[in-house]
């Protein structure tokens, strides 16, 4: 664990001094009442009660709904900082959708020797289904949810992908919005870039991708319902763009068309924006058991008659497993280097790597290799004994399914808590939408870790958000 | 609009339109309580509100009698029963949870608000004075809530089937109330009591917020007669199944679908007969047999409403 001396705070420099971009916001809170502040913080809890941004946890009392802490401080990114980074991203999706349309058509990454084919074809998430099918512009991951974190200045790294069902973004409106309800008065005195056009910027892009030939599109957000967890985003995105948020019992296929039903009578649908993972989208082709998706959905899709976004089968692209040759994806296909780095990654299936980690667990962070939302993971430098040696046992048991990572020093955010201030480990989650051209609103979801000193931002683990800003000068 | 979507916002609307008549039952019950009456005329009292509900069976299987305490838990806070107003609001609050995207925000908050506070409703404040302050929240949330619905919502098929949901429930609601009440005091065993009578009818009134209104359109005394003629009949009582019914009627046309051609014309028709109804036929025929049929024709409707446009059996 890196001391707690050398942590980046995106507020203060080590020297105590404030950092350029923040002196306003810091000369504002010296000047702002206290009760003000606290007045607001709790002014943001009932709203956001009222308004019902909650979010189901799994494991909890069935249908138990919590609040996501909202946390008054910004992420404040200074515009260099921002233009550097989107270059990144741009970069990095584009990439990747290279990738998967390499994957689903001629291999030629795995002629080339870059990738080794098993790690493709035999990884749980690649959908031989796929296999030369084509997309609208050969987008695959039309939503890419990457997780960014600093570890010192000007020094950002890529922790996940995220290039299937990534959520978040509804929040990223909704701090902003609440922001601006809170303390108008920083926005005047700071230029934020705005975002709240998300939701055009994704209509736009859902419907660049239509099938081809359809010339006014219909789009679709299709939802598992009102249980999910992200159900709330689900219904705030449909809402926002003004399209009819389906679930799977609304969707039918007939004539190789799909249709939703609707008080007049069937209507043709040709843009999902789906947030139902692969396995349930059609219990014809893949789960026998799914209730959610729609029967006959594939057949569509394959036949080009409707568009899934993202595509199916995008998994295999942001698996933990294939993560590490992301930067030898980027030379390969755009000829360029990465400018955005990954986390050095030890891979268990590999002998030497695997002898290493297995030394070396207290230090590492080990991941599995298709986990997500921070379950199933072990931060060697917290965890106790008894963690640490079953995890060891875990790994020796199936070495393919683990990867192991070094504890990165993230960055951290002065935010509120019990005590008064204190600074908290944050990430960022930036939305790359990829349709005709590449693009994303400034900034994204900034997580912190509530608990001190954690590193686990995800919200189903404590985690909150905070308003992100990117300056405009 | 998707058929789901629909379905939700009917029923949304429904069950508050449930939970206030409900309430407005209670209350009036309540208050008749106070008022001196024979040996067991009370407990009569708590016992017929459960026969407007159809619930008797489900509540004997948990209690021995219908005393005032156990119905008022069992009507307003029994989870377990589906027409308690804890499980109306609950239910408007789902339905309306499922198609957040579809109201305005501030309908959502409003049922999302309802819900909290009615989930949180302090159980010992029923029992003291409070009582009346509870049920006048209940009917607040849900005049509220269609406040909001006709001050916030666009006049598209989203908002006539949240109209439709509200006035189908109330025909039913009002239809009932006048049945149950006509039976205990005309049909009823006990002998006529001139005072306890008058208190019966401006009790059956003022359930239906008709107190005051029967005063003004009638300025006379209050007749048995002209009570049933008001709530069935009067164009311009809110609350009467005449208004209910040309709401549904001009709800149900504002949908119209290539299917619902026969759904119109009933409704049509039981709009019309209410509309050029005279209220001494409907008593040369028997008021509760009249009123039976009045409710098992809105019953039809909102069968045939569901099929036409909420849950549409077949694919085409």
């Amino acid at each position: 664990m890196a001391n707690p001396s050398s942590i980046y705070d995106e507020m203060n420099g080590a020297d105590g001094s404030v950092r350029g971009h923040y002196a306003g916001y810091k000369k504002w809170l010296a000047e702002t009442p206290p009760e003000r502040i606290a007045q607001k913080r709790a002014e943001a809890d009932l709203v956001f009660h009222r308004v019902g941004i909650t979010f189901a946890v799994y494991g909890e009392e069935e249908g138990k709904e919590r609040l996501i802490p909202f946390d008054v401080v910004p992420r404040i990114i200074p515009a260099q900082e921002w233009k550097q980074l989107a270059a990144g991203l741009r970069q990095r999706v584009k990439a990747l959708n290279m990738f998967l349309h390499d994957v689903y058509h001629d291999h030629e990454i795995i002629k080339a020797g870059k990738v080794p084919a098993e790690q493709i074809l035999s990884n749980s998430q690649y959908r031989p289904e796929m296999q030369g099918v084509d997309v609208p512009g050969g987008i695959y991951a039309h939503i890419a949810g990457v997780d960014v974190v600093r570890a010192g200045a000007g020094e950002f790294y890529v922790l996940e992908d995220n290039l299937r069902v990534p959520s978040g973004v509804s929040y990223m409106l909704e701090d902003r919005r609440m922001m601006m309800r809170l303390f108008p008065e920083l926005f005047s005195r700071y230029r934020v870039a705005p975002v709240e056009h998300y939701p055009d910027m994704l209509l736009a892009n859902l419907r660049a991708v239509a099938p081809i030939g359809v010339t006014d599109p219909t789009v679709a957000v299709l939802t598992p319902g009102a249980y999910n967890s992200a159900y709330f985003e689900h219904a705030f995105l449909a809402q926002q763009m003004g399209v009819e948020l389906v679930e799977g019992q609304d969707l039918f296929v007939r004539d190789e068309q799909l249709f939703m039903r609707t008080t007049q009578g069937p209507r043709r649908v040709d843009v999902i924006y789906r947030r139902i993972d692969d396995d349930f989208l059609d219990p014809l082709a893949f789960r026998p058991d799914s209730m959610l998706g729609v029967p006959g959905l594939l057949q569509v899709y394959r036949a080009g008659r409707v568009t899934l976004a993202n595509a199916i089968g995008t998994g295999v692209a942001d698996d933990k497993s294939i993560y590490p040759y992301v930067p030898d994806m980027i030379r390969f296909y755009l000829g360029e280097e990465p400018l955005l780095n990954n986390v050095p990654t030890f891979m268990c299936r590999k002998k030497e790597d695997l002898a290493y980690v297995l030394a070396h667990l207290d230090e590492l962070v080990v991941k599995e290799t298709h986990g997500a939302g921070g379950y199933g993971m072990l931060i060697g430098p917290r965890a106790s004994k008894d963690e640490i040696e079953r995890f060891r046992q875990l790994i020796i048991e199936s070495p393919e399914r683990y990867i192991a990572q070094p504890t990165l020093a993230l960055s951290a955010c002065p935010t509120f808590v019990d005590a008064g201030i204190a600074p908290r480990h944050i990430d960022l989650r930036p939305f790359v939408l990829s349709g005709k051209d590449i693009n994303m609103v400034p900034g994204g979801l900034t997580r912190v870790a509530l608990r001190e000193g954690s590193l686990v931002v995800n919200s189903s683990q404590g985690g909150g958000t905070k308003d992100t800003w990117v300056l405009e000068v | 609009m998707l058929s789901r979507t629909a379905d939700h916002l009917f029923w949304m609307s429904r069950y508050i339109e449930r939970a206030e008549n409900i309430a407005r039952m209670l209350d009036v019950n309540y208050r008749m309580s106070m008022v001196p009456q024979a040996d067991g005329g009370v407990d009569a009292g708590w016992g017929a509100t459960l026969s407007i509900t159809g619930l008797e069976d489900a509540f004997r299987v948990k209690h021995p009698a219908a005393t005032m305490d156990a119905v008022l838990e069992f009507m307003v806070f029994d989870g377990t029963n589906p027409s308690s107003i804890l499980s109306c609001l609950r239910m408007a609050r789902e339905n309306a949870h499922a198609v957040r995207g579809t109201i305005t925000s501030e309908m959502w908050e409003t049922t999302n608000d309802t819900w909290l506070k009615m989930r949180d409703y302090p159980h010992w404040k029923l029992a003291g004075s409070e009582i009346g302050e509870f049920f006048e929240w209940v009917k607040f949330r849900s005049h509220l809530s269609r406040g909001v619905t006709l001050g916030t919502m666009l006049r598209d098929e989203a908002f006539h089937f949240i109209r439709l949901g509200t006035f189908l429930e109330r025909a039913d609601a009002t239809a009932r109330f006048i049945d149950v009440k006509y039976h205990m005091l005309v049909d009823g065993a006990a002998p006529p009591d001139e005072a306890a009578d008058y208190y019966q009818w401006s009790a059956l009134l003022r359930s239906v917020s008709a107190f005051e209104v029967y005063r003004k359109v009638y300025r006379d005394l209050i007749t048995p007669v002209k009570v049933a003629e008001l709530l069935i009949l009067n164009d311009q009582m809110p609350r009467s199944l005449r208004t209910s019914m040309g709401e549904v009627h001009e709800n149900l046309l504002a949908v119209s679908n290539y299917r619902s051609t026969e759904t119109e014309r009933r409704a049509g028709e039981l709009e019309a007969n209410l509309r050029f109804g005279r209220i001494e036929d409907v008593f040369a025929r028997g008021l509760h047999e009249y009123l039976t049929q009045f409710i098992v024709r809105a019953n039809d409707l909102g069968n045939r409403i569901s099929d036409d446009f909420l849950v549409p059996m077949s694919s085409s």
